[in-house]
């Protein structure tokens, strides 16, 4: 067995989602790692066989299947290290398949230690099911009651900065422990302690009897003024594993393949934005979207700082029935170019739901299917820009920073029917500003990267710059107040063999400019009336761009995205920027 | 490709365990012949908390607290038993402020748990105890029809199966117009339910049970709420029950039927469940929960076009098939029982058997 990933050649990477399991090989082709193909099966982690080594198998028997390659023995069993030509020389795996994790989250002051612990569960498959803290009104015998009832999987604490208060953690921690201590013992919640780091050694003594598992990280408020939540954030993706380990078939045996390079899917995304935030030195941050079944998950890095939502509440799965809670069948009608009934889209939501599996077969259900990924999408990133740090320059109040480029993964996009409704999902949804490019991981592949990344840096530097995702379209938004149809930008594209094509941009379009896969081409533009097009306000640039699938599209329908009240006009509007990406 | 499995069988034996959420006693016997409302097992799951802080109340330290109070873990108090007490001509007592358990003493409080709330585990479906699982439950194993469903509100009962007054096709729907008082105690059997008024009226009579093949998602509150059990077969939307639950469903009217409404859980794979017991002298091996698509195999359909028909599964197609929607998909040809042939999505298949 390596020692290491980086002496090894083959990589298998195994990603289990809550509908599908994906097995992914890398090997070294011509001194370089290549990705080589992938297998699916349906994840098994659910009923019948509530075990998620039978979906691993399959994936891995499909893999098998496409490369004529053996990477399990007669037991089904996987052969590593390599010999003689079969097996793998490594294996990393991901997980997200699972219910949400029930989470009670605690702290002391709402808009401090409670705020940040908010943002740590965020970072995990977890569902905030209740909060508490020390200015809560409720007896401490009400919240012992709470907590029983909700038989949390998961209890976050924060509170008090190091050399801070510590009578009112102790406080709040004795009624933690009082409630856990009256839990059955098969049913004790894992507890993850990163609050006042005085305390911290006491908590773990008198807390650790009563839990399933103790878990104490660095203060995520170590001061007033300053939040740090990445180091609790990678012992709460360890706390995640534990309560998966416990409670999900199979997962212990993939934790063993695996030598411990399992991680939770988004955490191992999350890993690799950040990672290549810090290698690209963009200045202009990176941005990773995936939209799964099992949760919509946003990775924003900043020159190697990372921002991580993970929403299980707006997973396009079984949590599908739920989404009414947090969104209006308005705010998912307004999306439908077709004329489909209220009750449809509800159905479907119900339907979806019961059926996490299913795919629309038909022309309606798509636009359903599409319309609903647009709101969980926008409702994600919406959730996000309130976690991303101020200091971050955006281009106006409330809106998103500037990213370049932004990594897509997930089915509802990456497979969608063409690439152009892929994209409009994408910028009406994100709603980008800026210059940007959007790239999309047809394979599922960042989360393998993610995991394997730790221990080998080379394979994820090597599968990105070897063409391994696809370019979907380069993207410019200007950001201006005109008014619709007005002319906010002049602008010409010169590509590599000279050919030269201008254009004028009007407030309120949608425009492409072809520059297919392979070519490259400059492109010169010139804002008028302190139009910001990536910039600055009103300053004319040039941006050198690659060719890729859809070409460059201009964005000036105006940020925020209003579409018109008017049924019919907006669902005419609709259907025409599908068309203007090639429909 | 691994193939969902639901169970729509006109024979079967059936085995399930119930387990109480908390270790508790098994009431039932080794061979009992149980009913679905007879209760097997039962714990006490408390009822609330009340935190008596002795220490403030006696305005003294926890430490010196503890050492005042009386009673110990587990032991029972009634109102206004001594909890403490600080010695001297003048006494301050702190009392217990209800009856209750206390259940934890340390730091200067008492923690007593207040009342009892007695869950009774039923048995949920008609059927013979064949095992005791000590503390925790049983096992029991019925022979019969056995239809799953998709949702269901957590409740269980029994009663004579009556289609609804007028019901012709599966997807008639339910109006409230159509109950009265003849219905009362029955388990009726209907297409669709969109109507609210319908499930009030079904409640106000009340029915013992209600099984339907679809349901609109607006009811589900009140269909939650409802006294009885009800059971949803195929899903949701204004769509007929799928005909093979229908014909089995329509064919054993007037029967004893049980039925165990529990929530869809993909994880645990708990179902609705619709049982009619039936006489078999020898135990059928239990139908099989997983299953890979082939030809032959009778499936329904879960998504739009053709949603809830049933049919066989004649011909994997090879490569992925083009659908309206756009997506390339694995698919199948199905043979509808109205002899229409469609291609179909595997992943919106579910192998019924």
């Amino acid at each position: 067995m390596p020692s290491s990933l980086i002496d090894a050649d083959s990589v298998l990477a195994v990603d289990v989602g809550s509908c599908t399991t994906r097995a992914t090989l890398f090997d070294v082709v011509e001194s370089s790692y290549r990705f080589i193909a992938i297998g699916q099966s349906p994840t098994s982690a659910a009923a019948p066989f509530k075990d998620v080594g039978e979906g691993v198998v399959q994936a891995i028997e499909n893999l098998q299947e496409i490369t004529g390659r053996t990477f399990l023995n007669k037991d089904r069993c996987l052969i590593i290290p390599s010999q003689e030509g079969v097996g793998i020389d490594s294996f990393v795996a991901t997980i997200s398949a699972g219910p949400a994790v029930k989470t009670v989250i605690v702290g002391l002051l709402n808009d401090v230690s409670l705020q940040s612990v908010q943002r740590l569960a965020h970072s995990t498959y977890a569902s905030v099911m209740e909060s508490i803290g020390v200015n809560d009104r409720r007896k401490p015998e009400e919240l012992i009651d709470g907590i029983l009832r909700l038989e949390p999987d998961l209890i976050l604490i924060a509170g008090g900065t190091n050399g801070g208060a510590t009578r009112s953690v102790q406080k709040i921690i004795d009624i933690i422990g009082l409630a856990c201590y009256l839990m059955p013992a098969e049913k004790r919640p894992s507890v993850l302690f990163a609050g006042n780091q005085d305390v911290a050694k006491d908590v773990n003594a008198s807390l650790t009897p009563m839990t399933s598992s103790m878990h104490i990280s660095s203060n995520i408020r170590p001061s007033l003024d300053v939040e740090d939540i990445q180091p609790a954030s990678r012992e709460l993706a360890d706390v995640y594993l534990q309560i998966r380990r416990n409670h999900l078939g199979g997962v212990e045996e993939l934790y063993s393949w695996s030598e411990g390079n399992l991680l939770p899917t988004a955490y191992a995304q999350g890993r690799l934005i950040r990672f290549m935030s810090q290698a690209y030195k963009s200045n202009k941050n990176i941005l990773g979207v995936d939209i799964g079944a099992s949760a919509t998950t946003i990775a924003a890095g900043f020159n190697g700082e990372l921002t991580l939502g993970v929403y299980p509440q707006f997973g396009l799965g079984e949590g599908l029935s739920g989404l009414l809670r947090h969104t209006s069948l308005d705010d998912i009608m307004r999306w439908l170019p077709l004329d489909i009934p209220t009750n449809n889209v509800r159905d479907y939501l119900y339907q979806k739901s019961t059926y996490p599996e299913s795919m629309p077969a038909t022309l309606e259900d798509m636009a359903i299917e599409q319309a609903i990924t647009r709101q969980v999408l926008r409702l994600a990133i919406g959730a996000t820009i309130k976690d991303i740090p101020v200091t971050v320059r955006r281009p106006f109040a409330g809106g998103l920073p500037y990213f370049e480029p932004i990594l897509v993964g997930g089915s509802a996009i990456t497979n969608a029917p063409t690439m152009g409704q892929g994209l409009l999902m994408l910028l009406d949804s994100i709603q980008p500003v800026g210059i940007t490019t959007f790239i999309l991981d047809q394979n599922h592949l960042l989360p393998g990267l993610g995991a394997a990344a730790a221990n080998n840096p080379i394979l994820p530097v090597q599968i990105i710059e070897s063409g391994a995702f696809m370019g979907l379209a380069s993207v410019v938004v200007p950001v201006s107040n005109a008014r619709v149809g007005s002319t906010i930008l002049h602008g010409r594209l010169v590509t590599r063999d000279e050919n030269e094509t201008r254009f004028e941009i009007k407030q309120g379009t949608l425009d492409v400019l072809p520059l297919p896969s392979g070519q490259t081409g400059h492109l010169f533009l010139e804002p008028l009336h302190g139009v910001d097009a990536g910039f600055g306000p009103g300053r004319s640039g040039d941006v050198q761009f690659s060719g890729t699938q859809l070409g460059v599209v201009i964005d000036a329908r105006g940020r925020p995205l209003q579409l018109p009240s008017e049924n019919g006009r907006r669902r005419e509007l609709l259907k025409k920027w599908i068309w203007t990406l090639g429909g | 490709m691994l193939a969902p499995v639901v169970h729509i069988l006109p024979l079967t034996t059936i085995r399930r365990e119930r387990l109480l959420p908390v270790s508790g006693r098994v009431v039932a016997r080794l061979d009992q012949k149980v009913s679905p409302v007879d209760v097997v097992a039962d714990a006490n799951l408390g009822q609330h908390h009340i935190l008596v802080d002795v220490a403030r109340l006696l305005g003294i330290t926890p430490d010196k607290a503890d050492g005042l109070i009386q009673c110990k873990i587990g032991e029972r108090l009634t109102t206004n038993q001594l909890i403490a007490q600080i010695p001297g001509l003048i006494s301050h007592p702190v009392q217990s402020p209800n009856d209750g358990r206390v259940v934890a003493v340390g730091g200067g409080q008492v923690l007593m748990e207040i009342g009892d709330i007695i869950f009774e585990l039923r048995a949920s479906i008609p059927g013979i105890v064949t095992r005791l699982i000590p503390d925790r439950g049983v096992e029991i194993t019925a022979n019969g029809t056995l239809i799953q469903g998709v949702w269901g509100n957590d409740r269980v009962d029994l009663g004579l199966l009556l289609p609804a007054p007028q019901l012709n096709s599966p997807g008639d729907v339910l109006e409230a117009s159509q109950l009265d008082i003849s219905l009362r105690g029955a388990i009726l059997l209907a297409g669709h339910c969109s109507d609210p008024n319908t499930l009030q009226a079904a409640d106000e009579l009340p029915l013992r049970g209600l099984i339907l093949g679809s349901i609109s998602p607006d009811l589900l509150p009140l269909a939650t709420q409802a006294r009885f059990p009800i059971v949803v077969t195929d899903g949701f939307g204004n769509h007929p029950m799928n005909p093979m639950a229908y014909k089995l469903l329509i064919t054993n009217t007037k029967r004893e039927v049980a039925l165990n409404s529990a929530p869809y859980n993909h994880y645990s794979g708990t179902r609705p469940e619709i049982i009619i017991p039936l006489p078999l002298s020898q135990p059928l091996p239990q139908a099989r929960d997983t299953d890979v698509f082939s030809s032959g195999q009778q499936v329904r359909i879960c998504r739009n076009p053709n949603i809830f028909e049933v049919g066989t599964l004649t011909n994997l197609l090879s490569g992925l098939t083009v659908f309206p929607s756009g997506l390339s998909l694995p698919a199948a040809d199905v043979l509808l029982e109205s002899g229409q042939k469609v291609v179909v999505p595997l992943v919106n298949l579910e192998v019924l058997g």
